[in-house]
Formats: C-alpha cells, sequence, structure tokens
C-alpha cells in the first residue's frame, strides 16, 4: 500500500509549515525582510515536500496511501491516523500551491504584525492539510475546529472596517454546524468504539440513525460549503477579510466543507444520502440560479466573487448528490465534474480575490462604480483579469469549463429540467463576471485615481501569472486530475450505491 | 493511635501543619513577608513531592480507624490542590504586596485551606470531611477579609460567610439525616447498608439527606441555582484570593462530592442522579448567558466558571445507568470525566488570573474587560497566552478544554442523554461568544493611549502554564488515564 515508505510525507506536509509558521512567531522582532524571506522558503519547501505524494501516487488504487498511523489517545482509541485517496491528493497539493501564493500576496501589503499574518496563514495552511489528509474521525475533527483559530485572527486583525462583526459572524456559524457534527462523532464512537473512518463506513445504521447523523454532518458542512440558506456569512466575512483571507477562504477552506460530505456523509449514511438528495439538489439549484442572480446586481466586487462562489459550490455539492441506479456512469461523471470544480474554484477564486486586491491595493476602494477604464493604465492586469473572469464564466479553455460542463451533462441525463437550470449558470456566470469586468476594465478612464494607476509590479504579475498557467493547464488538460481520482470516485460511489441498513 | 499504620498516610498534613504553625510563630515575633513566602513555598513543594509519591506509589492506605483514606483518587486532586495553591502564590507576590497583603497570614491562611482540603478529599467519615470543609471555609473567609479597610473585600467576605454557613449547614443537616437513616458516618458502611436496604435503612430519609447533601455540594461548587455568591465573591475579593478561591477548592468539592456522593451514596443514585443532571444544564445555560452581559472581567469569569463547573456536574450526574448487573460500568467513565474536567479547568484558571494579577498594578486592578484593550500590541507573548486560555475555555480543539468537553459529552451519550449533550453543545456556541470577545479585546483593539508605553514582560512560570494548556491538548491521554484509574481505584476499594 505504501509505494513511498521513505519518509512520512503527510506528516511533514501537515508539520512543515507548522512549524515555519511556530518559527516566525518565535522571529517576531526579526526585521520585516526575514520575516518574508523565511515565510516564503517555509510555503515552497512546504509545498515541494507536497509533491512526492503526487509522484508516488498510485492511481489505480482507491485505497488510502501513504498511510501513517499511530496511537494517539488511547482512553479513546483516537488514533493518529492519516492517508490520503484521490480526492484528497489534488485538496492537499492546492493547499500547499494556495499557501505560496497568499504569502507572495501580502509580501509588501501587509505591513502591521508581519510575522503574526504570516504565522497564520502557514499554519491554516498545515491544519486545513491534516483535515484532507486525516483518516480518524476525531482527527479530523481536530484540524477542522482549529483552522477556525488562525483565519478568526485573520480577518479581525486585518480585515476591513467592519471586520470585527465578520470575524465573529465566520467563527460563530461555523461552530455551530461543527459542534452538532461533534454529537455526531460521539455518536458514531458509540456505536462502533472506534473513530476509524473505515469502519463508521463499514457499520450498519438504521435509517432513524443515518438521518440524523446526515443532518447533523449537514449542519456543519453545509455552513461551510456554504449552501443555500446558510450562506449569508460568506458574503459578509469576504468584503471584510484581507485579500489573502478571502483567497484562502474561496480556494481552500470552502472545500473543508464539501470534502466532508465525501468523507463522512456519503460513506457513513448512504441511505439517508440517497434519501435526501432530492433536498440536496434543490437546495444547490437555489445556490446555482438565486445566488447566480443574487451576484448580478452586487456593487462591490468582492461581494459579488463571494456570490459567485456560493453559485460555483452549487455545482459541486449538485454534482455530489444525483444519484442514478440506472445510469452509474452518468452519476461518475457528475461527480468527476464536481470535484474538478472544487479544484478548479480553488484556482480561480483565488485568483479573482487576489485581482481585486491588487486593484485595492492602490485605489482603497471595492466599489465597481469607483472603477472604469482600468485598462487604459494597467493593461498586463487588464489581461490577466479577463483570464480569470472568463474561467469564471466557465469559457472552454479554462478550468472553470471542465467541471461545470460535466456535472451539466451528467445533470442533463439525470432529469433535463435540472440539467436546463444549471446551464442556466452559464449565462448567469457570464453575466455577472463579464459585467464586472466591463464596468471596471473598458471604457475611459473614470477618474483621476484610475488614471494615475500603476500596472503590476513584477511580485504581483508572476503571482497572477502562475495561477493563470494553473487555470489553463488544468483547462486544456485536465486528465491528470480525472486518471487519479477515477478509481477513489468509482469505489465511493460503488459504497454508496450499497445500502448499510440494519 | 501514634502508630506508624496511623501517621504515614497523614505525612503531607502533618507537614504542612507543623511547617504553617512555625511560619506562623516566626512571623508573628519578626514579620517579613518574603521570608514567609518562601518557607511557604518550600512547604508546598515537600507537601506535593510527599503527594506525587503517595500517587507513584498507587495504594490504597486506611487510617485512623477508618476517618482517613490515602487512595490515588485523593492523592491525584492533593497533588492537584498543591500546585494550584503554589502557582496561586507565586503569581500573586506583586499583587498582595502593592496591596499591604503580603503579610504572614496570607500564606499561613492559604495553607491551612490547604489542609482544609486535603483532608476534604482524603475522609472516609463524614465527620472528618465537615471539619475540612470548614477548615478550608474558615481560612478562606479570613483570606477575602484580609484587606480590613477596603469596603468592597469586606462586603464580600461577609456575603461568602453567611453563604457559606448556610451551604454547611445543608450539609450538616443532610450529614445528620444520613446518620439517621442509617446509624453511622462511616462511608463504607453507609454504602454497605444502603447497598443492603435492610430493615434498619430509613431509605426515604436516606433519600431525603441526599437532598440536602446535593444543595450543600451544589453551594459549594456554585452551581445554579445556587451560585449566587459566586459572581460577587470573585469580583470583590482580592484578585489574589479569588484565585485562591477559584482553583483548589474547586478540586476539593469535587473530591468530597465523589466521596459522598459515590463511595457512600452510590446505591441511591437514581434518586440523587437527575438533581445533579438539572443543576448542570441550568449551570450551563445560565452561566454562559449571564457571562455575555458582563462588563467585569473578574465577573465574566465567574460566570464562566459557573458554565464550567455545570458540565462537571453533569458527568456527577451520569455515572450510573439503568439498575441491571452492569449498572456501575460507566461510572468510572463518567467520574473520571469530571476529575479530568476539573483539573484542566483549574489549570486553566490558573493562567486567566495570573493574567489579570499580572496586568494590576497598585492601584490599578484590571477589573474590566476594557482593560485589555490592544493587550496583544504590547506584549504579543502574553496576547498568545490569552488566546490559548480563551480557545481552551471555549472548549475549541487542540486545547485541553476540548477533551474535557469531548469527554464529558461521550459520558452524556453513554447515558442515553443525547438531549442534554447537543444542549451543552449549543450553550458552549454561546459561551463561545463571549470568550472570542475577550480576545476581540485583546486582538482587534487598539490600545488606550496612556498605557501604550506599558509593556510587559511575562513571568516564565506563566507562559510554563499557558503552554501547558496547549500541550496537554495535543497530549491529553496520560492524564486522562491518570484521572480514570485514580477514580477505578476508589471505586474498587
Amino acid at each position: 500500500m505504501m509505494n513511498n515508505a521513505s519518509l512520512p510525507w503527510l506528516s511533514l506536509s501537515i508539520w512543515m509549515p507548522i512549524a515555519f509558521g511556530g518559527l516566525i512567531l518565535l522571529l517576531s522582532n526579526a526585521k520585516t525582510s526575514t520575516i518574508r524571506w523565511t515565510a516564503l522558503v517555509g510555503s515552497v519547501l512546504s509545498f515541494l515536500v507536497t509533491l512526492p505524494l503526487y509522484a508516488g501516487f498510485n492511481s489505480k488504487s482507491a485505497a488510502l496511501q501513504f498511510v501513517e498511523k499511530a496511537p494517539w489517545i488511547e482512553r479513546f482509541k483516537i488514533d493518529y491516523y492519516l492517508g490520503i485517496d484521490g480526492l484528497a491528493l489534488w485538496l492537499v497539493l492546492l493547499t500547499a500551491f494556495i499557501t505560496i501564493i497568499v504569502v507572495v500576496a501580502a509580501w509588501e501589503v501587509i505591513e502591521e504584525r508581519v510575522a503574526q499574518y504570516f504565522a497564520a496563514f502557514l499554519i491554516l495552511s498545515g491544519l486545513m492539510i491534516g483535515v484532507f489528509a486525516a483518516a480518524d474521525g476525531m482527527l479530523f475533527y481536530v484540524f477542522f475546529e482549529a483552522t477556525l483559530i488562525p483565519m478568526y485572527l485573520v480577518i479581525g486583525i486585518w480585515g476591513g472596517a467592519n471586520r470585527i462583526y465578520a470575524s465573529f459572524k465566520f467563527f460563530l456559524y461555523t461552530l455551530l454546524g461543527s459542534l452538532l457534527m461533534l454529537v455526531a462523532l460521539v455518536y458514531l464512537y458509540r456505536a462502533t468504539g472506534s473513530f476509524d473512518l473505515a469502519v463508521w463506513a463499514k457499520t450498519k445504521l438504521s435509517m432513524t440513525e443515518q438521518t440524523y447523523l446526515f443532518f447533523a454532518f449537514l449542519a456543519a458542512f453545509a455552513v461551510k460549503v456554504p449552501m443555500f440558506p446558510v450562506h449569508t456569512w460568506l458574503p459578509d466575512v469576504h468584503v471584510e477579510a484581507p485579500t489573502g483571507g478571502s483567497a484562502v477562504l474561496a480556494a481552500i477552506m470552502l472545500k473543508l466543507g464539501a470534502y466532508g460530505f465525501l468523507r463522512f456523509s456519503l460513506p457513513i449514511a448512504p441511505d439517508a444520502s440517497q434519501e435526501y438528495a432530492g433536498l440536496m439538489i434543490a437546495l444547490s439549484l437555489i445556490a446555482v440560479v438565486y445566488v447566480g442572480l443574487v451576484a448580478l446586481v452586487q456593487t462591490d466586487m468582492k461581494k459579488l466573487v463571494a456570490y459567485s462562489s456560493i453559485a460555483h459550490m452549487g455545482f459541486v455539492t449538485l454534482g455530489f448528490f444525483m444519484f442514478s441506479k440506472t445510469n452509474p456512469q452518468d452519476q461518475a461523471l457528475a461527480f468527476q465534474g464536481a470535484y474538478l470544480q472544487m479544484i478548479s474554484h480553488g484556482f480561480i477564486s483565488g485568483a479573482m480575490f487576489l485581482s481585486i486586491g491588487v486593484l485595492y491595493d492602490r485605489m482603497h476602494s471595492r466599489n465597481i462604480a469607483d472603477y472604469g477604464g482600468v485598462v487604459n493604465t494597467m493593461p498586463k492586469f487588464a489581461a490577466l483579469f479577463l483570464l480569470f473572469g472568463m474561467a469564471n464564466a466557465g469559457l472552454p479553455g479554462t478550468s472553470g469549463f471542465i467541471g461545470e460542463f460535466m456535472v451539466i451533462l451528467g445533470a442533463v441525463k439525470y432529469n433535463f429540467w435540472i440539467g436546463v437550470l444549471a446551464a442556466s449558470a452559464l449565462i448567469l456566470g457570464a453575466a455577472y463576471s463579464l459585467w464586472m469586468y466591463k464596468r471596471v476594465i473598458f471604457g475611459a478612464a473614470a477618474n483621476e485615481h484610475v488614471e494615475q494607476l500603476k500596472d503590476l509590479n513584477r511580485r504581483e504579475f508572476w503571482m497572477l501569472a502562475t495561477l493563470a498557467a494553473a487555470v489553463l493547464a488544468m483547462g486544456i488538460y485536465p486528465s491528470p486530475f480525472t486518471e487519479t481520482i477515477d478509481a477513489s470516485v468509482a469505489n465511493l460511489l460503488q459504497h454508496v450505491a450499497q445500502t448499510k441498513l440494519k | 493511635m501514634l502508630t506508624a499504620q496511623n501517621l504515614i498516610p497523614i505525612t503531607a498534613e502533618l507537614w504542612l501543619l507543623i511547617a504553617a504553625s512555625f511560619i506562623l510563630i516566626w512571623d508573628a515575633f519578626k514579620p517579613n513577608g518574603d521570608r514567609s513566602q518562601w518557607l511557604a513555598q518550600l512547604a508546598l513543594f515537600v507537601a506535593l513531592g510527599i503527594n506525587i509519591g503517595f500517587l507513584m506509589a498507587g495504594n490504597t492506605l486506611y487510617a485512623w480507624s477508618g476517618l482517613f483514606v490515602s487512595d490515588p483518587l485523593a492523592n491525584l486532586l492533593k497533588a492537584g490542590c498543591t500546585i494550584a495553591t503554589m502557582i496561586t502564590l507565586h503569581y500573586s507576590r506583586h499583587y498582595v504586596s502593592d496591596r499591604g497583603m503580603h503579610i504572614g497570614e496570607f500564606y499561613v491562611l492559604a495553607m491551612t485551606a490547604l489542609i482544609g482540603q486535603m483532608l476534604m478529599v482524603s475522609s472516609s467519615h463524614m465527620l472528618l470531611m465537615y471539619l475540612g470543609l470548614e477548615l478550608m471555609s474558615l481560612s478562606l473567609y479570613a483570606l477575602v477579609a484580609l484587606r480590613r479597610d477596603h469596603a468592597q473585600s469586606t462586603e464580600a467576605a461577609m456575603k461568602y460567610f453567611v453563604l457559606g454557613a448556610m451551604a454547611s449547614g445543608f450539609l450538616l443537616y443532610g450529614i445528620s439525616m444520613l446518620y439517621g437513616a442509617t446509624g453511622t458516618l462511616d462511608m463504607a458502611v453507609i454504602f454497605k447498608a444502603l447497598e443492603s436496604g435492610g430493615a434498619t435503612v430509613n431509605r426515604p430519609t436516606a433519600i431525603l439527606a441526599s437532598v440536602f447533601i446535593v444543595a450543600g455540594l451544589a453551594f459549594k461548587f456554585g452551581a445554579v441555582p445556587f451560585h449566587m455568591w459566586v459572581p460577587d465573591v470573585y469580583d470583590g475579593s482580592p484578585t489574589a484570593v479569588t484565585l485562591l478561591i477559584a482553583s483548589a477548592p474547586k478540586l476539593a468539592a469535587l473530591g468530597m462530592a465523589l466521596r459522598i456522593m459515590v463511595e457512600a451514596m452510590l446505591p441511591l443514585a437514581a434518586d440523587w442522579q437527575p438533581m445533579f443532571l438539572f443543576l448542570g444544564v441550568a449551570s450551563i445555560a445560565l452561566g454562559n448567558v449571564v457571562a455575555v452581559m458582563q462588563t467585569s472581567f473578574k465577573r465574566m469569569l465567574a460566570y464562566s466558571t459557573i458554565s464550567h463547573i455545570g458540565f462537571v456536574v453533569l458527568a456527577l450526574g451520569v455515572g450510573v445507568v439503568g439498575t441491571g448487573a452492569g449498572y456501575r460500568s460507566g461510572a468510572v467513565d463518567a467520574y473520571g470525566a469530571a476529575v479530568f474536567y476539573m483539573l484542566t479547568y483549574v489549570l486553566t484558571t490558573l493562567v486567566s488570573f495570573g493574567i489579570i494579577l499580572l496586568l494590576a498594578r497598585a492601584g490599578f486592578e484590571c477589573d474590566n474587560v476594557a482593560d485589555l484593550k490592544g493587550l496583544a500590541k504590547r506584549s504579543p507573548t502574553l496576547a498568545i497566552v490569552f488566546l490559548l486560555v480563551m480557545f481552551s475555555l471555549a472548549g475549541v480543539p487542540p486545547l485541553v478544554g476540548f477533551w474535557a468537553k469531548l469527554e464529558v459529552i461521550i459520558a452524556l451519550m453513554a447515558a442515553n442523554h443525547t438531549a442534554i449533550a447537543v444542549v451543552a453543545v449549543l450553550f458552549s456556541l454561546i459561551g463561545a461568544f463571549y470568550y472570542l470577545r475577550i480576545l476581540k479585546t485583546v486582538f482587534f483593539d487598539a490600545p488606550a493611549e496612556a498605557d501604550n508605553v506599558h509593556v510587559i514582560a511575562v513571568p516564565a512560570l506563566l507562559l510554563v502554564n499557558g503552554v501547558a494548556i496547549f500541550v496537554l491538548g495535543l497530549f491529553p491521554g496520560w492524564l486522562l488515564t491518570l484521572s480514570v484509574d485514580a477514580v477505578k481505584a476508589a471505586l474498587a476499594s
């Protein structure tokens, strides 16, 4: 099972950024440049140690790979149990990758409490990788909850004017969901005497039990994704969070919720998942259509992208829950599409928020009305921003296309009208992305501030160009992604298709 | 009577008594606060060594014809009480000297309170238990009133005394009824009498006794609805004394509760457990909700204490499930959870009050939440310690407060009280709000201008104490095992 047993790569991926975060905290009083370079070296090293995960990954197998297991708290049989399958692999890589970008994005922008800022993001990165790599329910929960601490501080310390409201809303909203999940975890522990996710997936549970568990998990993950109607925290938080915070939140933290569905709801409560698939599909479609419309009328760029994130995540949950007994291949197609959408959204939403951050650093405004004609002074930026806007709208050739296309294809086969509603997102997405682009970028320079804008500097250019390369690469050549997740998706869907009723 | 068999188990108490008398006499002739303090710390250190020695030996020794028991549970709690007292005295040394309390009596009274606590957790006889309780309480009353010229302290001392005396009265009344019902004050004999349920046992009287005893214990714990004294006394006492009240006595009260309710009255569990469940839910609800409205930091911590006590009390209420053969199978887990919760809670409380004591200066109490504004700018290290404490109190992993809550929730669900578990975690959400608000003041608010220059160095012990919360959160296993084993040994004997 372990094809690269030489080093505990998963542990390294988790603890390397956390160790660097701690180191940076100790360096609090050092020169700012020392802190920045330490953070950059830390994030790059942390990314490098995740690469062997890809290199050594056996994509034929759906089993957990790079497994590490050691008893942690023997009294409750909680293990330090790590392992990844294809579904976790890409999220781990994405997390480490986005962390580098965030560190670069903050380079000259953050001037206050620099050490704490970088430390928070590095520690956050390690904790999120921990969530994706955990194969023990309680270990998952510990990482899942611990991510709230650095994010709370990031929003509250470096956020905008209304940051305190946003930080509280973020923390309490997500905590509410996860506390119910904690009760569910303890219930499963009582029922099985173990916190091992694989054991939970095998345990037979009655429909009543599954229903309670399903909704407890839903409380935790729906808030995190976020799904309609518990999505209201996201726009508030995005608007107030600093650029890096928004990028990490949209690119990775939302995926913690979607990943939770894959690890908990579907394998542990498959019958309840099928029973309530209709509800999930309905909520997802509302997110896609209604929230897409809401995005259209936003006047604040960050809010617009935040609503578009909710709409895009609607595709993810939609793809997860279109169960089909007669046509397992279409289901697999939609499911893979949903997963690719997660990764792609990580690149695109991160890039969108960073682009807005670039503008915000110059103009200190997020209002669309304050801009206009940016292309005249910032051509390089306008070109890259166009690519991200198009990707956000799902243009073929960008990563935004493949995920949505596969989900829509699956949806049409599942039920024509669901397919139609889902496909409306392509129009809505194009509408809100491109209309915002038109108002901000095109036209004559709207005011003297815009006239004085400076184009991207080298750091900003390479930061956005890297993301652009990722968006294009994934859009043009998605097969490395689909190949690695194939086995895991097939295995999961097969598991979900079998009843677990007692 | 003065045989080795009787004397060895009480070595720690005896040693502390001798040391306290010695310090008191020396100080009476040549008053010197510093000397008394160091001697007290030295004496406590030796006592701690003795406690740990007994704990590691792991024996159960009875002495004084069954009045006194030295078992792992007693020694664990004694070690906890001793450490808490030592840390308290260390944290408060500047505070007390700034306020004219740096006198021998302060240290001697702290030591006698500790002796009382040790007797409480070590007694296997109701009479000794009551004597220990009174020794502790009287010492604490005097400590609260130590600043004679301070109106607020005097008021707090009065309240504490009157309500504490009432609680002792309840307890004593309950004990006397129990004597009436069973004809004995020896806990082991009471247990046997209640379990066999012979003709000599008057069961209704025993149940009535349990009502009074639970009320008395709830007073001492500060559980709702017997919590009224807690905020006033916490707020009114000098902070050093508040910490003396908030730390070790809680452990002793838990020890007392376990001795009376479990070692003596477990056969009546079906009757007294619902009372604890009610106390627990009420405490968690009221403590968390009312804490939200506080502007005084000390009062907020007082209400937060009430809510945490609620969790401990809940654990005490779920030890026995049903009446079948395995009715005691969950007892070890539940009471072990209570012990672990209390130990870690006391550890966390020490840091939170330690920070207040550190920030308080002559003439400045640092009582209000607003006094903490911008602390992160003045001392990043202290702010991080603050962060660990608050998230631990809020029960966020990976800090130790999370494991304590988890253990109680597991115990609750093992007893099929899922609804109570859900209520408890939802009220923790409200609790999280006011802990977050403190952190907001510390991290997000700008410092008040006058304080800009006041940079604070963090004492090593406070730092260690704060990091302990984190490290214990990462590796809680050994303390979990220790508390469960202690309870197991106590239940077996």
